[in-house]
């Protein structure tokens, strides 16, 4: 009953021209659902959320952002076939304290992380990160360098993976609707989505203590 | 080539064997500087291709790759090596070749090697505070060692540069500082819309003129010469499609062609036929992108979308054959993957009276445009002896007058098949490199218009062992791709991996020349003539 | 023919009888406050729509087609989001320039266009001297650009602002030079006196070549002032990321955002006003017949009509033109649209002779 009530709830989200049953990962969001709830979200409250996250989904300024290949995707994905006008997110910005969604296309390395994890910081709320590519989310054909960072996730959240070597600009069309079905679940008036911190923060602890271990150690 | 080795027989410690068209020079390395300098004034070797670091186990080494403008077949490669691992010290040749510079910061960075003499011997790639030298075959790759770092470089540490110069024989190492306190520097990149790429550029400014410029790379480094040597040849092909992923066929077909070679392999007419056809679509397809971004940079947003019109055409024909739009992973050692489709030759043929016809809109929106021309006319200067002294190849060196197009100096593939001229221009300005792309587009359809209705009937690609393992030597392979020469260094112990693989990024000394053609004009100039150059950041850092 | 001048004044006779004049005065006053803020919202989304749609054409693509039908809302989800985006605080900016700086710029850009003649009755505040009012309140934008390019402790910013301030106060003197031809022709600086002057034939052709040149001058100048199309060197995408709002989010982006497209809109309502007549209909002395026909549609029509060819004509020539560098801007300016326009004036002063 509990489930169903949850599915309900995510076939709600209206996407124009996307029925729920053209969505593939409709358990994860349902999760994500269910996630939130139990600690103590609740989603879909009112009429005022619903006009703010109207604008909000519909309106994803893109950050120019592009470290390699999957870059060139990305400048089709807003070139003539492709179009993502359509869905009004050609406005690309390239201050990201204008920009809503960043991209991640591409590798990203050890020297560039810090640069990435600035440029999220610089980014104002609500911002969105979508790893682009098998890079950006495993370190894909390049796992066993040394110079890789093993996805993007490591360094920043991210809310929505494109797998491929390079994605379709179609893939990234798709992600691009995931990612719009997740921002419409937010509600204005509390926080928004977190991502879970805990192990975050229980690492940095552990971390803590062995250095203290260790410090002490040399005392 | 008798000639050289007649003139090298002056150089008494010089050791010179030949390797085909390669003459093998090896000296001491007391001896390099003084050999390289006859090389450079006697034998007129003005172009150095490239220097290769590579770890003997024993002893660490570097060869340089060089020709002679004059007779660009021919290729010298000068070979030296130091015994001693803990602080190995080499003559620097800066002085004699512009592009040194950069490549042997290159070296230092993999395998430490200090050059004595050189103004500059910061790490390219690798952050300054990176322990150990990964292309070392001792190199630890323990990841706790290099931990993935979250705070940025300190401007301190970029901008501290030290040299090592010879003081009554000891090493001495000096820092200076490469800006002064009072300069107004500006950051281009690494996330900046118009470096193609996370090129980081720091540029000194006085109101809007440009003073310096500090190039700095290693945003995208994800060590495919290290990764390469533990893989098999042909996964180490995938790799080189994501290096100029522009131009990713033709660097496949390059390191397809090295290890062909090596192995003695007699590839059957067709692939030759149709890699070549594959080759030229990628050119195409880079020329219009490189067009496209640069009318993009001069805010002409229109023209890129255009050029992206034209392209996704192009990107059609590679999916329908190869099942990949950027990277068409197609060619394999022997041949390419599989047959080509149906369509491919109807469809092709369609292209070209499109394309032709679209070059004509193009040049009517964009190079007719008197904005655009006094953009592009009169700036970013480039001299012949100046491109060949950087190594900056390719339509960009092209353009200035040097002729240096491997399609025709070492024809490979079904290029002697083809018809075709090398298109050059002489005054080395911002508008001829951007011209002589559009030019070129058009020469690559006349060979494919050449090629496609001649494409041999027979099998598609010849028959390898199902581990390939190339015999032991070294092995050197030059293409064209679209920017530029771009070369595979394979050394090979007999393994079915390397033991050294090296990658001729053409885009390195285009950045290189960036710096001459832009000090003194203007920022946006600066943007202009780094997007005339077109260089692709990825196959820089490899 | 619809005559806006009857719900004007409905209204203000229905205030007057129902409170004292100074009241009534002062409730016209605030709902004309209101009503200009609100078609000034309303206009900056619809520009920006029609901009994104017409760029989409020249560019083989579709453009918005999602949200709403054609995807006409677009715009307001855009602003829907923009108002809640979070306002980043910078560090080692200056906090009270850096708030005032895109204030400055909206304001500049809403009190002249509360001073355009969109309809013979709807004319907020007709001065004397109206052509100088529009042109010195416009140019308090350049503070604005200026104050935010220098507070926001950014380089990119900085160089922004230097170049809109040499692009900026270079070109208010053609801009000024071209309108003052036309001055010189009606012999008037009130809007609504210009305009019905032009009730016979338009300036642009009563003023034979001199107010065909002014024209000319004043669309290319205009359009310079806009910080658009081939002069948008103070936010040159590919040198200054986005030049002198780099640091600006939220809401505060969106006040220059705004700015920039209701600029286009009132620079095109100035040249359809001088050049093109404002409200009136097209008419040719003699054709009676005709006369009468245009006179059926009704003036606001023909003012929206002329400033949206205006409008239309500044996006044309913003997608197809690759941008200008700082020096060949001022050559332009200095060396052949500030010489041509001076020479233009004496023309014209000669006609009028």
């Amino acid at each position: 009953m509990e489930e169903r009530s949850l599915k309900m709830e995510v076939k709600d989200i209206y996407i124009k021209n996307m029925k729920y049953e053209d969505f593939k990962e409709n358990e994860y969001l349902e999760e994500y659902v269910k996630e939130l709830r139990d600690n103590g979200v609740s989603i879909f409250v009112s009429k005022i959320d619903d006009i703010i996250n109207w604008g909000r989904s519909n309106s994803v300024w893109p950050l120019t952002f592009a470290t390699s290949c999957c870059g060139i995707e990305f400048m089709c994905l807003g070139a003539a076939r492709y179009d993502f006008a359509r869905f009004g997110w050609e406005v690309t910005r390239n201050s990201p304290r204008q920009a809503d969604v960043v991209f991640v296309c591409g590798t990203i390395v050890h020297k560039m992380a810090p640069v990435l994890k600035r440029l999220y910081d610089q980014m104002a709320e609500p911002k969105y990160v979508m790893a682009f590519g098998s890079c950006a989310i495993s370190g894909g054909p390049f796992k066993s360098s040394y110079h890789t960072v093993m996805g993007v996730d490591q360094v920043i959240p991210v809310d929505v993976y494109i797998p491929g070597c390079p994605p379709r600009p179609d893939a990234m069309i798709y992600g691009m609707m995931q990612l719009a079905r997740k921002i419409k679940m937010q509600e204005f008036f509390r926080l928004p989505s977190q991502p879970d911190m805990k192990p975050y923060a229980e690492a940095e602890q552990k971390e803590l203590k062995k250095e203290e271990v260790a410090d002490g150690n040399d005392e | 080539m008798g000639m050289m080795n007649e003139k090298l027989s002056a150089l008494a410690f010089a050791f010179v064997e030949e390797n085909g068209k390669t003459l093998n020079v090896t000296v001491p390395k007391e001896n390099l500087y003084e050999a390289a300098v006859f090389l450079r004034k006697e034998c007129n070797c003005d172009f150095l291709m490239d220097i290769v670091g590579i770890d003997y186990t024993e002893s660490l080494g570097t060869i340089y790759y060089l020709s002679n403008t004059q007779n660009p077949a021919q290729l010298v490669a000068l070979k030296t090596s130091t015994t001693d691992r803990e602080d190995p010290l080499l003559d620097s040749v800066h002085d004699l070749w512009d592009s040194a510079g950069l490549y042997e910061r290159e070296v230092h960075d993999f395998l430490g090697i200090r050059f004595i003499n050189h103004p500059d011997m910061r790490r390219l790639f690798l952050r300054q505070d990176w322990k150990g030298y990964p292309l070392r075959k001792d190199y630890d790759a323990n990841p706790a060692l290099n931990p993935v770092p979250l705070e940025n470089e300190l401007i301190e540490d970029m901008e501290a540069v030290p040299a090592v110069e010879l003081k009554m024989g000891q090493p001495v190492e000096t820092i200076h500082k490469l800006f002064e306190e009072d300069e107004y520097i500006v950051n281009f990149g690494p996330q900046h819309p118009a470096t193609h790429g996370v090129l980081h550029l720091r540029v000194s400014l006085e109101g809007e003129i440009v003073k310096k410029i500090d190039p700095n790379f290693g945003y995208i480094h994800r060590g495919i010469e290290k990764m390469s040597e533990t893989y098999t040849y042909p996964q180490i092909l995938h790799l080189t499609d994501r290096l100029d992923y522009l131009s990713g066929t033709i660097n496949r077909h390059a390191v397809c062609l090295c290890c062909e070679k090596a192995l003695k392999l007699e590839v059957p007419e067709r692939a030759h036929y149709i890699r070549t056809i594959f080759d030229e679509l990628t050119r195409i397809a880079s020329h219009l992108l490189g067009w496209g971004c640069m009318a993009m940079d001069m805010g002409s947003i229109t023209a890129f979308v255009y050029g992206m019109r034209d392209r996704e055409k192009i990107m059609d024909i590679f999916e329908e054959t190869s099942g990949g739009r950027l990277m068409a992973n197609y060619s394999v050692i022997g041949g390419v993957a599989w047959d080509i489709h149906p369509n491919f030759q109807r469809k092709v043929k369609e292209l070209i009276p499109y394309l032709r016809k679209m070059l004509k809109e193009h040049h009517l929106l964009f190079t007719g445009n008197p904005i655009a021309r006094g953009r592009m006319e009169g700036v970013g200067h480039l001299s012949k002896e100046q491109v060949i002294s950087l190594g900056a190849t390719g339509p960009s060196g092209r353009a200035s007058g040097w002729s240096n197009d491997i399609r025709k100096i070492e024809p490979y593939a079904a290029y002697r098949r083809a018809d075709f001229n090398e298109v050059l221009r002489q005054d080395g300005m911002t508008f001829d490199r951007y011209i002589i792309r559009l030019d070129e587009i058009l020469e690559s359809l006349n060979i494919i218009e050449q090629l496609i209705d001649n494409i041999p009937e027979g099998p598609y690609a010849a028959k390898t062992k199902a581990i390939i393992r190339l015999p032991e030597g070294e092995f050197f392979q030059r293409v064209e791709n679209a920017r530029g020469e771009f070369d595979v260094y394979i050394n090979s112990k007999g393994d079915k991996s390397p033991y050294r693989i090296k990658f001729r990024s053409p885009c390195l000394t285009l950045v290189n020349s960036l710096i001459p053609a832009t000090v003194g004009s203007k920022v946006a100039d600066l943007i202009m003539i780094g997007a005339s150059l077109d260089y692709v950041v990825p196959c820089i850092d490899r | 023919m619809f005559d806006f001048g009857v719900v004007t004044n409905w209204i203000d006779l229905f205030l007057r009888s129902n409170m004292s004049e100074n009241m009534a005065l002062f409730v016209e006053f605030v709902l004309v406050g209101f009503a200009i803020l609100a078609v000034y919202a309303v206009l900056a989304l619809l520009l920006i729509y029609i901009e994104r749609k017409v760029c989409a054409f020249f560019q083989c693509r579709i453009g918005p087609n999602r949200v709403g039908p054609w995807g006409l809302i677009q715009s307001v989800a855009d602003m829907v989001k923009i108002l809640l985006k979070e306002l980043i605080k910078i560090d080692r900016a200056d906090p009270v320039l850096f708030r005032i700086a895109s204030f400055l710029v909206i304001i500049a850009s809403i009190c002249t266009f509360g001073a355009i003649p969109f309809d013979p009755a709807l004319h907020a505040v007709d001065f004397n001297i109206g052509i100088f009012y529009l042109l010195a309140v416009s140019s308090l934008g350049v503070v604005g650009i200026l104050l935010a390019g220098w507070s926001s402790n950014n380089k990119y910013t900085m160089i922004g602002a230097m170049r809109s301030g040499a692009q900026l106060i270079s070109y208010e003197l053609s801009c000024g030079l071209s309108l003052m031809t036309i001055v010189i022709l009606s012999g008037t600086m009130q809007l609504s006196e210009i305009v019905n002057q032009q009730s016979e034939m338009w300036f642009l052709f009563k003023g034979h070549i001199p107010a065909l040149i002014a024209f000319v001058i004043y669309l290319i100048a205009s359009h310079a002032e806009t910080n658009r199309g081939p002069f948008d060197l103070p936010e040159a995408e590919s040198e200054l990321t986005a030049g002198y709002h780099t640091e600006y989010s939220g809401i505060q982006f969106g006040f220059f955002y705004l700015a920039e497209y209701l600029n286009m809109f009132i620079v095109a309502a100035i040249a359809a006003t001088v050049f093109l007549g404002g409200w009136m209909p097209l008419h040719i002395p003699g054709w009676e017949g005709f006369n009468g026909i245009m006179d059926k549609i009704p003036p606001f029509i023909w003012f929206f009509g002329k400033t949206f060819f205006c409008v239309f004509l500044a996006l044309w020539i913003r997608w197809s033109f690759p941008r200008l560098r700082i020096d060949q801007l001022l050559h332009l300016e200095w060396k052949i649209l500030m010489p041509l326009a001076l020479i233009n004036i004496l023309l014209m002063a000669l006609c009028v002779i």
